[in-house]
């Protein structure tokens, strides 16, 4: 059996002292003070409260920052021909070392969903490489669903280890620290925490009740072919997304969305020089298909949430075999208009004749 | 003339080409003498100066910007600093909700031949920002990690609305769906505590309206994808402002809208209720009564009371009823009269610029520029065409930095000046709990005070004071520069 650990919910500042003290940046969920509960991922300071509850927005931004600096340049003209102008680039990844604590395993399945396009394609993306090799993930299993989020519809579950280093399972008294890869092995036994072997039994329940807990999942494993066939039902796609407000917040909010946008923010000849962000870009925006032409392919909303979904769960499986999503819900819960993707991908698959065009 | 002090600061100038910089360079020609803080932009016009232009400025370094332009009825395009003067002026009254102090930004009028008041302005502009010392830089301050619960008293009574008339309302709408392409309303969502926008086609789509305090969303913001259509729509009271707003700026036709409107009692703060519930996995039944609902999820009922989760923006609401309405159904609401602030605006009054600094430094750093405020905005009409993603000009960088999230707040907000009818859809649709709304609300109220309590969104006849200007204004006065 794996290497297991246990911690006392008082236990659990030492631990992240301990993570610190490693040399790791520590993410931690931080309840925001507003009028609306949102939870984010902070970097941990001692004496900092934090919570173990299911962050509003996922950890995505300790492998794939919401903006990053790629390249950073700066031109100057040669005083003996001013025609001639050098320009110096700095363009090497930077990575902290990061242990992402308390995700869950739906978030911690959405970097191994972001893995393959970046790092098992034709071109390892250097950038992504460097933050991926340097991060750590500690999920926290749920112990119940909730009403937006649907894991095990798509290959996960409340206790599936895919994505995470280390996989925690709130048991009564605290937490059973159990390691996944060499990586969560190797902290787990650099730490002092007590051995937590003996509670497994316990833990396995716990498990047991969160899977049951669970509202069936429907087959929906033909989602790829059907929804490749509903490509020109624009009827379908307009039905679908006429509540649709095209912001972005589904992409934004989404733990396995990696599109991005490359812009130079340049200051020309000035000394300070310029740099080449990457920055999230988002499906649902005009912009993100608008040619240099000035063409538009994807003119409407409905043409934009079909990409998003079928992207999801249709091309995406098509070209890596699963589905490029991990079901945390988040497109739903944070929709200002309550667009449920399951609802599409259901309709789909109900849809009896696919219109031909 | 030495520089004040010996320590130069960031000061922007923004000089209309016909006057004022013709009055700088008099100033120059005749050798007066003039501290050098200024940096000069020249500008065709004060009216081509986007309030983004200084809030950019401000952001982004500047100690103090100062606008000056053609005397008012001097201007070489007969009426831009007409316009310019409303603009600005709003302006100076929104700067101190994002903790900036006003002084820091000044307008004025100098011609060409006034060498002499240029170089007096310019003095007393620098003396100014150098009395009041380096701004303070966003990135600074340690965020706000308390914030002080919001007082939510209402000037109605607040309820659910139980008692309203849906069943003749689906009557109304299905009596005048014959000559209509669809109507919009609400409709169950995902469970029966989420209420979504539907798009009533057919008779039997209008059995799924459903009436109640989840009925949030604001449908207005459909209503110019629809232009050509013959749509109807059923309104909350303010709902109904944001329509008023559209047919003022001619984005809808009259003729083209039918609108149904319910009074309404308050509309529950979801973000609040879900706050109530914790974690669940199913909504197994929601029950109303005249007063809250009581949410049974996973077997265990919790009861919301309206008086204490209705949306902020529900507790002042003076428009419960339609402005304007073709068919009208259920009991009107009565409102008390009488001053009053709303709760997220309370809040920010209730700090001092520096705390407000620290606020928004702390707000805005979670924001991540999904722009769900932007598309759910009744009044954001540029959607694919925002100056959030032009890159040509390229006025918002890619960053992600606090600074860059409220730059973005302030253009919504200042686009939004004499426009904003409070909906507050920006603020619910924030999927990250930012108050929003505030900025808003203060644009609201610069507008009220300035333009003898104009309230957007009441009179489909009446010109957005923005789109306008007076040439003597009743309420902005000429500053002193002696």
């Amino acid at each position: 059996m794996s290497m297991t650990r246990f911690v006392t919910p008082d236990g659990l500042p030492a631990f992240l002292a301990f993570l610190s003290q490693q040399g790791n940046r520590v993410l931690v969920p931080v309840e925001k003070p507003a009028a609306k509960r949102s939870i984010v991922f902070e970097p941990w300071r001692e004496g900092m409260p934090f919570t173990l509850e299911k962050a509003t927005v996922p950890a995505k931004e300790a492998v794939l920052p919401q903006s990053e600096t790629l390249v950073r340049y700066k031109k100057s003209r040669d005083p003996e021909n001013p025609s001639r102008i050098s320009m110096q680039l700095d363009d090497k990844p930077e990575a902290e070392a990061t242990v992402v604590f308390a995700t869950r395993p739906c978030d911690a399945r959405g970097y191994a969903i972001l893995d393959r396009p970046y790092l098992k394609g034709p071109f390892a993306d250097p950038y992504y490489k460097a933050r991926r090799e340097a991060l750590t993930v500690i999920s926290l299993t749920c112990n119940s669903g909730c009403n937006t989020c649907f894991c095990h519809w798509v290959g996960g579950g409340p206790t599936s280890p895919e994505g995470s280093d280390i996989l925690m399972t709130e048991i009564e008294g605290g937490y059973v620290l159990q390691g996944i890869t060499p990586k969560g092995e190797e902290l787990l036994a650099a730490s002092t925490l007590e051995d937590g072997a003996d509670r497994f039994s316990k833990v396995e329940e716990v498990r047991k009740a969160a899977w049951a807990s669970l509202v069936p999942a429907p087959n929906i494993k033909e989602a790829p072919e059907k929804l490749a066939a509903m490509f020109t039902d624009v009827e379908f796609w307009q039905d679908q997304t006429d509540r649709c407000l095209s912001c972005g917040a589904c992409t934004y909010f989404c733990p396995t969305c990696y599109c991005f946008n490359i812009t130079d923010e340049g200051e020309g000849l000035s000394e300070k020089g310029g740099r080449r962000l990457r920055s999230w870009d988002n499906c649902m925006s005009s912009l993100f298909t608008r040619e240099a032409s000035g063409h538009n392919p994807r003119t409407i909303k409905a043409f934009r949430m079909r990409n998003r979904v079928s992207h999801k769960y249709s091309t995406y499986p098509e070209n890596w075999g699963s589905f490029s999503c991990s079901g945390c819900g988040r497109c739903i819960s944070n929709c200002p208009v309550c667009l449920d993707i399951r609802a599409i991908v259901l309709a789909a698959l109900e849809a009896k004749q696919p219109k031909a065009e | 003339m030495p520089v004040l002090e010996g320590k130069e600061l960031r000061i922007v100038g923004f000089l209309c080409n016909w006057c004022s910089y013709g009055g700088a360079d008099t100033a120059g020609v005749a050798r007066a003498t003039q501290p050098t803080d200024l940096r000069i932009i020249r500008v065709p016009c004060s009216g081509r100066i986007d309030p983004l232009f200084i809030v950019k400025a401000l952001l982004n370094g500047a100690d103090g910007v100062l606008v000056s332009g053609c005397h008012p009825r001097d201007c070489h395009y007969a009426a831009g600093n007409f316009y310019a003067r409303r603009r600005l002026e709003v302006l100076k009254q929104f700067l101190p909700v994002l903790g900036i102090d006003d002084r820091r930004f000044e307008y004025t009028w100098v011609s060409a031949s006034e060498g002499q008041r240029w170089q007096q302005v310019v003095t007393v502009f620098t003396d100014r920002i150098h009395k009041l010392g380096p701004a303070p830089s966003l990135e600074d301050p340690e965020p706000l990690l308390k914030i002080a619960d919001m007082a939510l008293t209402s000037l109605r009574p607040l309820g659910t609305g139980q008692a309203s008339a849906l069943g003749e309302l689906k009557d109304a709408i299905k009596a005048k769906l014959p000559e209509l392409d669809m109507v919009l309303g609400w409709g169950e969502g995902y469970d029966a505590a989420h209420t979504v926008p539907i798009f009533m086609k057919k008779p039997e789509d209008v059995d799924k309206l459903v009436w109640g305090p989840f009925n949030v969303n604001n449908l207005a913001v459909y209503l110019p994808s629809f232009k050509g259509k013959k749509v109807g729509i059923v309104v909350k009271g303010c709902d109904s402002r944001s329509v008023v707003e559209l047919l003022q700026e001619k984005l809808i036709r009259r003729e083209d809208v039918t609108i149904f409107a319910m009074p309404c009692e308050g509309t529950l703060d979801m973000a609040r209720v879900n706050q109530g519930l914790g974690r669940y996995t199913k909504i197994d039944k929601v029950e109303y009564d005249e007063a809250g609902v009581t949410i049974t999820a996973d077997g265990k009922p919790t009861r919301f009371c309206m008086t204490d989760y209705a949306q902020g923006k529900c507790y002042g609401c003076t428009t419960p009823s339609a402005v304007l309405a073709d068919t009208r159904l259920g009991v009107p609401a009565k409102v008390e009269a009488g001053p009053y602030t709303p709760p997220e605006l309370a809040l920010l009054d209730s700090m001092s610029l520096e705390e407000r600094m620290a606020f928004w430094r702390g707000q805005m750093d979670r924001c991540l520029r999904c722009y769900a405020c932007r598309n759910a905005c009744p009044m954001c009409v540029c959607r694919d065409f925002c100056v959030s993603d032009s890159r040509d000009p390229h006025w918002m960088t890619q960053d992600d930095s606090v600074k860059e999230k409220l730059f973005f707040q302030t253009i919504h907000a200042m686009h939004l000046a004499g426009r904003c009818t409070g909906c507050g859809e920006c603020q619910r649709a924030c999927p990250v709990g930012i108050p929003i709304l505030a900025l808003r609300q203060q644009i609201g109220r610069a507008v009220g005070q300035l333009f003898d309590g104009y309230k957007s969104g009441i009179n489909a006849e009446a010109v957005p004071p923005l789109l306008g200007y007076e040439v003597e204004e009743k309420n902005i006065h000429e500053r002193d520069w002696k």
